[in-house]
């Protein structure tokens, strides 16, 4: 394809803000056809590289260089809005990665992908357009197309409206298509299916696309060439396979290492980046800690091993993992209902099952991992296990303590011996508070100075410096919030830690770090972990054991790698696939 | 693509929204207030008193806006009417806040119930404007400045419950008041330590309009004679005192109004610039 005209032709491109540069003079061609995977993490400038190319950078930043569209004669970053707009959505097109924001909730979205084709005039009439515009819909396989086109956004699923929103970007047939994040959004099994129908369109069309993404495995899904972005610049530009097996620049290799869940060194921990930029000034970049990891190892093996079940079909409710003696956490029978809210003006509001009939053990000094997509129940689950949420019906022990039905004041021991690590680094951290007392809150009739002493061990513990101590959230990066919310959950001694989603919002280099430092601190406290998370590669590194719940119910359980190697429940088979590892990612692309 | 067609670009500056509308209303309450300041202890002339000597003359160089029908000069009612102006402002939105913000909070950190309970009688209380309220305090209580400031408190705190309650509902809902819930805090902690600094933005807002509300509310109630009693001076009365020569020294109208417009707008304009700057959603994505 040397001797044709690239379809996108990016030369030097910088971006600044009057402060800063943001993207370093990056330069990349992209062929007719070619699909091309732009990879990198929070803040390397991935998306500012797509919205240069589409003319949608905010204006308080100044782009310089030149971008060329095939067939197109002007520069993209110096032509006007009026050009552009004749460009955007019918020569090149975006798929954004919230498809409920992106799309208009008050129009039913047939109407809203034939409005694409009557205000670039590609098709003449209302009638034909909507004629068209379902023929769209069939093409990205939404059922019943017909139906489809008209209901509004939010009576469609996430995968749904993405679908949707790639029939809007595919109607006027571009020459290119920019994906940013299009299936981060999602849950795995429907990203799967999301992706594969994007590579299929692309393909069909011959449209050239640029996937933005963070997470290699969709670029190996989707692409054939991939970019790496590293603050700014393109690092690393080669062939998906070769950069998967063989990368070349030290942060694309390090990069694919971390993403590696299932690959440890030899002291049984993740591979983390430990290259001097990615770590930032008021954090160790990787924790020294005393720790002999197989001598602790040795101590806090579980005593007790799962047996692997699964729920037939019709089959009775089965107790999971159940565990002889006393169990840290016993629950049994558990539903939970909900009343949506709405319904009719006359029609009671219809009642929505959380969970249904869960029950199950989990042994002292576990490592218990929940996996389920959203709205499985899996939160819920863990709102009633911390007694933030209550029952509708069934027992939940845990610590002895009978949580259903408890009063506050009875939970006062409890409260301090189960702590939450909650998914998402910003929400968790009271903004206005300091460190130091967002960390000493959960501690209960203490000194003050006593209080600073202990908030000073325990950042030290999660590898924090004291001088964080009187800083504001805001401060820290994504990794070093989730250590702060660390060390809170840990500053009372609890024998029991429930994380929710902890990793999910971090970057994959962080990511590894966070994940060492939760399995040496469940070594060092002896935590029983319940680790909830939609991600079946995280919890197979971390748990020993794992429950698999969908719609309200465990659905199988059983030791991890055993659950992972032979995946018994068809959603579970469904699952494992949905999430390869590295190396079943580098054997599908070489094969 | 819906998105690009229909949203339109954010065009203020990353990090600094609503500068423009800030300073100005700053601007504009700094005046009063040096107003309010200076004739604590210095007015060119006495503005309390009757001056046969001085009646209705024109704005010149010893009365620089000229003098009333009682020969007192304008531009030393003016600079003392600041005082009340302020003073009703001050306490009005003190009382609503004192009222409505702990009755709000309550409300939205006990979804069902109690607060369907309270919100309802939150929205009849609504219902009821303040300025009638005043009114009616007026008649029962007798007409004077305690009973206007009062009044005005109780009739905008119930804005000031609807903003915290909301504010609440979403402070709740952060993991952070979980995480606190979790390891066994109270309410009347969780209200104090989380929600109150975290929706204290909205509510400065909140503070900023009513002010300039007040401001306007207390010059009504004095123009119906129901508000500041003579002789000290009040925005509202010199302009009922000015009514009666309005076409003999429309001037006398002009002046008082320009004075109370600007307090408002002040108000108003402060108000604006701090929602754009605490507003999340005004901010720039990064």
């Amino acid at each position: 394809m040397t001797d044709s005209t690239p379809t996108l032709s990016v030369t030097d491109l910088r971006v600044g803000s009057p402060f800063t540069e943001l993207l370093h003079g990056i330069s990349f061609d992209i062929a007719a056809g070619e699909r091309v995977g732009l990879i990198g993490e929070s803040g390397s400038g991935k998306s500012l590289t797509a919205t240069s190319v589409m003319g949608l950078l905010p204006e308080t930043l100044t782009a310089t260089g030149t971008i060329r569209l095939n067939g197109v004669d002007a520069d993209l970053l110096s032509a006007g809005e009026r050009r552009l707009n004749s460009l955007r959505g019918n020569t090149m097109a975006m798929v954004f990665q919230e498809p409920m924001t992106a799309l208009n909730p008050l129009m039913r979205v047939g109407a809203q992908v034939a409005e694409i084709m009557t205000v670039h005039h590609t098709e003449r009439g209302r009638r034909q357009a909507r004629q068209r515009a379902v023929e769209l819909l069939a093409q990205v396989k939404l059922p019943n197309p017909a139906e489809a086109a008209l209901a509004f956004p939010h009576q469609l699923s996430g995968g749904q409206r993405q679908r949707v929103m790639l029939a809007m970007a595919m109607a006027n047939d571009p020459q290119l298509l920019l994906c940013d994040e299009p299936t981060t959004a999602l849950d795995v099994t429907v990203q799967a299916e999301v992706l594969k129908l994007i590579g299929n369109l692309v393909t069909d069309r011959g449209t050239a696309l640029l996937l933005i993404t963070h997470d290699i495995a969709v670029v190996a899904e989707v692409c054939q060439r991939v970019l790496v972005m590293y603050q700014g610049d393109i690092v690393e530009d080669g062939p998906v396979g070769r950069v998967l097996t063989a990368p070349q620049h030290p942060y694309t290799q390090k990069l694919i290492a971390a993403s590696d869940l299932s690959s440890v060194d030899d002291r049984g921990r993740l591979h983390t980046m430990s290259m001097p930029v990615v770590s930032t000034p008021g954090a160790a970049p990787s924790s020294p800690r005393p720790i002999q990891a197989d001598a602790t190892a040795a101590l806090t093996a579980p005593p007790h091993r799962a047996a692997h079940q699964c729920l037939e079909p019709d089959g009775p409710p089965i107790i999971f993992n159940e565990a002889t003696g006393a169990p840290a956490i016993s629950v049994r029978g558990l539903s939970r209902q909900y009343r949506r809210r709405g319904g009719g003006l006359f029609t009671p509001a219809p009642v929505v099952h959380g969970l249904r009939e869960v029950s199950f053990d989990v042994a002292e000094g576990q490592r218990f991992g929940i996996v389920g997509e959203s709205g499985s129940g899996k939160s819920t689950l863990m709102r009633i296990l911390c007694a933030l949420d209550q029952p509708t019906s069934g027992t939940v022990d845990v610590l002895g303590q009978s949580v259903d039905g408890a009063s506050e004041r009875q939970l006062r021991e409890f409260r301090s011996e189960v702590q939450i690590v909650f998914q998402d680094p910003m929400g968790s951290l009271d903004p206005r508070m300091r460190v130091r007392d967002i960390v000493a809150e959960p501690l209960r009739q203490v000194s003050r100075a006593e209080a600073l002493v202990r908030v000073e061990a325990q950042l030290a513990a999660v590898g924090l410096d004291a001088d964080v101590m009187h800083r504001h959230p805001h401060q820290f990066s994504g990794g070093q919030r989730q250590r702060i919310s660390i060390a809170r959950a840990l500053i009372t001694r609890p024998r029991v830690l429930v994380a929710d989603e902890a990793v999910s919002a971090l970057d994959v280099s962080v990511r590894a770090q966070v994940l060492n430092l939760l399995a040496d601190l469940v070594d060092e406290y002896r935590l029983t972990l319940v680790f909830v998370s939609h991600d079946l590669g995280v919890i197979r590194h971390l748990c020993d054991t794992v429950a698999v719940i969908s719609d309200g119910r465990i659905v199988e359980c059983g030791p991890t790698a055993s659950v992972y190697d032979r995946p018994l429940h068809p959603y579970t088979q469904q699952l494992v696939t949905a999430t390869p590892s590295m190396d079943e990612l580098a054997r599908r692309i070489t094969s | 693509m819906t998105a690009i067609k229909y949203e339109t670009r954010a065009r203020r500056p990353a990090g600094h929204g609503g500068g423009t509308t800030l300073w100005a209303g700053l601007v504009l309450i700094g005046l009063v207030l040096l107003a309010a300041v200076v004739s604590v202890f210095w007015t060119p002339f006495d503005p309390e008193g009757v001056f046969s000597d001085s009646i209705l003359l024109p704005p010149g160089a010893k009365h620089l806006l000229g003098t009333d029908s009682f020969g007192r000069d304008v531009f030393s009612s003016i600079l003392r009417g600041a005082q009340i102006s302020l003073l009703v402002g001050t306490v009005a939105v003190g009382i609503a806040a004192v009222l409505g913000v702990p009755f709000g909070i309550v409300a939205g950190m006990n979804p069902g119930r109690l607060d369907q309970f309270m919100m309802r009688g939150n929205d009849i209380s609504l219902a009821f404007p303040a300025l009638l309220l005043a009114i009616i305090f007026g008649a029962i209580f007798g007409a004077g400045t305690v009973t206007a400031m009062v009044a005005l408190g109780i009739g905008t705190a119930p804005a000031f419950a609807l903003i915290a309650r909301s504010g609440t509902m979403q402070i709740m809902s952060r993991e952070y008041v979980q995480a606190a819930r979790a390891s066994g805090k109270s309410g009347l902690f969780i209200g104090l330590r989380h929600v109150l600094p975290n929706i204290s933005g909205m509510l400065i807002v909140q503070a900023s309009v009513s002010f300039g509300i007040a401001v306007l509310a207390e010059a009504a109630l004095s123009y119906l004679g129901l508000g500041t009693p003579p002789p000290t001076p009040s925005w509202g009365r010199m302009l009922q005192d000015a009514q009666g020569y309005l076409f003999i020294e429309p001037l006398l109208i002009v002046w008082p109004g320009i004075a109370i417009a600007v307090a408002v707008l002040g108000f108003n304009l402060l108000g604006d610039g701090l929602r754009d700057r605490f507003d999340p959603k005004m901010q720039v994505k990064r």
